[in-house]
């Protein structure tokens, strides 16, 4: 039973610090911000999540103690990243930072440009 | 075993915080830097937890959560600044 949760407290915890690790080498190799949001918002969330999993097991499987904070923390993790990402992203695109060069299609920008035109705006 | 794996994990972590301060420092824009500091503050808060097995304490999962909670308002706060120039916009008087 404790080689079991040994097991599984090992796998979460590797697999969270390759997803963060991950991360660092995203956010110093993409070219733009937008894809730099994206590494950031979408596997720290994940390698956080793993992580926190696996100290939760630690703590119940290990010393009998079930603690509920950690739950609360990697469901708030779960809403909280993806929106800040999002959100971030989109009013730097508002701001006028331009995407990488290299970007194929880019359809927020007529749809701004409308909404400028229709409320009036400059 | 479990004990080699969370040192290895604190080095890590470590290191990719050093990685992203390089982009915090060089960002070319402001919400560079933003992304970067929220991505920092996550890596603290998995540290803090690694730092609770080794340390066989309980005392510190409180701050996990205020940390996350802390983290996200700060990254919120950055947005309403970058969009519109003010945090907390007054009421209209048109």
């Amino acid at each position: 039973m404790t080689i079991l949760a040994n097991i599984l407290i090992v796998f979460f915890i590797s697999v969270g610090v390759l997803f963060i690790v991950v991360t660092a080498i995203g956010l110093i190799r993409f070219p733009d911000l937008y894809t730099r949001a994206h590494a950031a918002s979408k596997s720290a969330t994940l390698g956080v999540m793993c992580i926190l999993i696996g100290v939760f097991l630690y703590f119940w499987l290990i010393e009998g103690h079930f603690n509920p904070r950690i739950l609360l923390g990697v469901l708030f993790l779960f809403i909280t990243g993806p929106v800040g990402g999002h959100i971030m992203s989109r009013s730097s695109y508002i701001a006028g930072i331009k995407p990488w060069k290299g970007t194929v299609k880019d359809d927020l920008g007529p749809e701004i440009e409308r909404m400028k035109k229709e409320q009036g705006i400059k | 075993m479990i004990h080699t794996l969370l040192l290895v994990a604190l080095a890590l972590f470590s290191l990719s915080i050093a990685i992203t301060l390089y982009r915090v420092i060089k960002g070319p824009t402001m919400p560079d830097r933003a992304i970067a500091l929220d991505t920092i503050g996550v890596n603290l808060l998995s540290a803090i937890a690694i730092v609770s097995i080794v340390l066989q304490t309980k005392a510190y999962l409180e701050a996990i959560l205020i940390l996350g909670i802390l983290a996200f308002i700060g990254t919120i706060a950055f947005t309403k600044y970058i969009e519109r120039g003010v945090v907390i916009e007054r009421k209209s008087d048109r």
